[in-house]
């Protein structure tokens, strides 16, 4: 007998673990039955996944952490014991700011990028107008990561530029009509603004920090309690779907299912290009390989760290204007479960790490990491300043921030 | 009271509006428009915000209120966590309430409990709907599987509904399943 969850989701290429563990097989052979609720917002999926119409959901990671401080409403508390996969989204630009500020036909340099459009940001002050940006939401990693390149850039957000929130289904008409001159969001949506023609992709949040969280699977804390055997094997399966996922001959196949009208409700060929890691960047333009764009599977990149829980609380202070709270930044941490990652995975001979957290943005090259089972080695995590995030001292690291 | 209702469905927005207008004292702002809705919501000052959970603007309006704390009228979602069975049968119709921060509770609850009523009317009309659309088509497809034996058997039409009748009852399946398989068949190699 087959075990019934229902997941949340927003029609994004990063839902995809969920929807292909169930299109394959895997959650079937892990005794489980997926059954999928697509909302278009990321409050409907919350409200969904806080009353029960969902046991567990594609969620925004910082969502999930301000969901159990209780910011905004009162506090209720989510668990993620699983990470949805790292980095996957980009900066797309109007076309004519993109001509002002990028270098073209690559992927730009972060650091020149965010100089020359600091410049530009200068240039239109002096004339009285003020750029603005769209992020999926308050609480993204999107919001997050824009902010912090463009901090470190010189341009202090909200401050000497706007950010306001612009679902992902409009980013394109809002860049088309001129209501944000750019925009942070996840895929498909730089591409269909790229095929729209009115916007060009200038930079990857895998850029900003190599290896960053994105989605994480998302629980109430006492459901993820009652239905831990169910959770366990979610992660299993969702574990099989990404090795499917990130194998080359599998690619076209499985932007087809999450193409299909019930999930993404989108354009194959568009959806191939951030599972391929091949984005067309301006349009007409050819495909260009960023090997890093979307990153998933390899390295335990699943793994729920602790330290970026931690981090992504950082932010949120950072950005709401808050004081440290030891109390919130243990509510925030345990909102990230390795443990029961560690428990769904022991004895299956996938990669587990030694430690639950680490310094985030301190490997530039390859590094072996101690394992608790099989052999690990992790490429590189890094934020394209140089900055390193230790967990252990919060209030140290947000004083060097500008 | 002033309550804005945003809706981009039209239909449905009327239908609340018409549950709502039982309460004594309320204005009531339709706001069906995606374009320039924080300038309305702004301009209109409302007290309650109704929303349908199906509206892909609520993470703007979300982003409006946590702002608007700062401002005169801070406005946020289920203010009280007493009414946690209201807003889990708000939930389930499918819609969401924003109030005014010290609204009075009760005056609150009327209007969710409303709004819900009518969400929840909506929903059986347009089910009700679906079914009458449903049963046109059935009888459409029974009538032109019909006509396709009456043309190619050359007999009457109650003759010809018998003919569907029995085989549907030989095979225990519905009627305009029968009627479906004729016409398919008449499509691919009848003409």
């Amino acid at each position: 007998m087959s075990e019934k969850l229902t997941i949340g989701f927003l029609p994004l290429v990063d839902a995809c673990l969920p929807i292909l563990a169930q299109e394959h097989g895997f959650a079937e052979e892990a005794g489980l039955t997926l059954d999928f609720v697509r909302d278009v917002s990321w409050a409907t999926v919350l409200d969904r996944l806080l009353y029960g119409h969902s046991d567990a959901a594609h969620m925004l990671a910082p969502l999930a952490i301000a969901t159990t401080l209780g910011r905004n409403r009162p506090p209720q508390p989510l668990s993620a014991p699983f990470v949805l996969g790292l980095n996957g989204n980009a900066v797309t630009l109007s076309n004519d700011l993109a001509a002002r500020v990028s270098a073209g036909e690559t992927l730009g340099n972060p650091r020149v990028l965010g100089e020359n459009l600091a410049r530009e940001v200068r240039d239109l002050a002096a004339r009285g107008v003020k750029l603005r940006f769209g992020v999926v939401h308050r609480y993204s990693s999107h919001s997050y990561m824009l902010r912090y390149w463009l901090a470190a850039c010189g341009i202090r957000p909200d401050r000497d530029i706007e950010i306001v929130t612009v679902p992902p289904p409009f980013v394109a008409d809002a860049l088309a009509s001129g209501e944000v001159h750019g925009a942070c969001v996840g895929e498909p949506w730089n591409s269909v603004c790229v095929e729209r023609g009115v916007g060009t992709i200038v930079l990857a949040t895998a850029q900003i920090w190599l290896r960053g969280v994105e989605k994480v699977l998302a629980l109430r804390e006492p459901v993820l309690e009652d239905r831990r055997p169910a959770t366990e094997a979610l992660i299993r399966a969702m574990r099989k779907a990404g090795r499917h996922f990130v194998q080359p001959e599998n690619w076209q196949a499985n932007a087809e299912i999450l193409a299909r009208p019930e999930y993404l409700d989108g354009d194959a060929g568009l959806i191939l290009r951030s599972i391929s890691d091949r984005l067309v960047l301006h349009k007409g333009g050819g495909p260009v390989h960023y090997s890093d764009f979307m990153f998933q599977y390899r390295e335990a990149a699943n793994f729920p760290w602790v330290s970026q829980a931690e981090w992504l609380y950082s932010q949120m202070l950072r950005w709401d204007g808050l004081a440290y709270s030891a109390e919130d930044a243990q509510a925030a941490a345990r909102v990230f479960r390795p443990d029961v990652y560690r428990t769904a995975l022991m004895g299956t001979g996938d990669i587990l790490p030694g430690a639950s957290s680490k310094v985030e943005g301190s490997l530039r090259g390859l590094t072996s990491v101690t394992a608790q089972q099989g052999s690990m080695v992790l490429a590189q995590n890094s934020f394209f300043d140089g900055g390193v995030f230790d967990p252990d001292d919060i209030p140290g690291y947000l004083a060097q921030r500008p | 009271m002033r309550i804005a209702i945003v809706d981009e469905r039209a239909a449905r927005a009327s239908v609340i509006e018409e549950g709502l207008r039982e309460l004594a004292g309320c204005e009531i702002f339709i706001l069906a428009e995606r374009k320039g809705l924080l300038a309305r919501i702004e301009e209109i000052s409302p007290d309650i915000v109704l929303i349908d959970l199906g509206n892909p603007s609520r993470d703007v309006l979300e982003e409006y209120f946590a702002v608007s704390r700062a401002l005169a009228r801070p406005i946020a979602m289920f203010v009280d966590q007493a009414d946690d069975q209201a807003i889990g049968a708000s939930i389930d119709a499918g819609v969401s309430a924003y109030v005014v921060d010290g609204l009075h509770a009760g005056r609150i609850r009327a209007v969710v409990d409303l709004a819900v009523k009518r969400f929840n009317a909506f929903a059986r009309l347009q089910a009700d709907l679906a079914e009458a659309k449903g049963k046109l088509a059935e009888r459409e497809t029974v009538d032109r599987a019909k006509r396709i034996l009456m043309d190619s058997k050359g007999i009457t039409e109650p003759e010809a509904y018998g003919e569907l009748r029995r085989k549907a009852m030989q095979s225990s399946r519905r009627i305009v399943d029968i009627a479906e398989a004729v016409v398919t068949a008449h499509e691919l190699i009848g003409k």
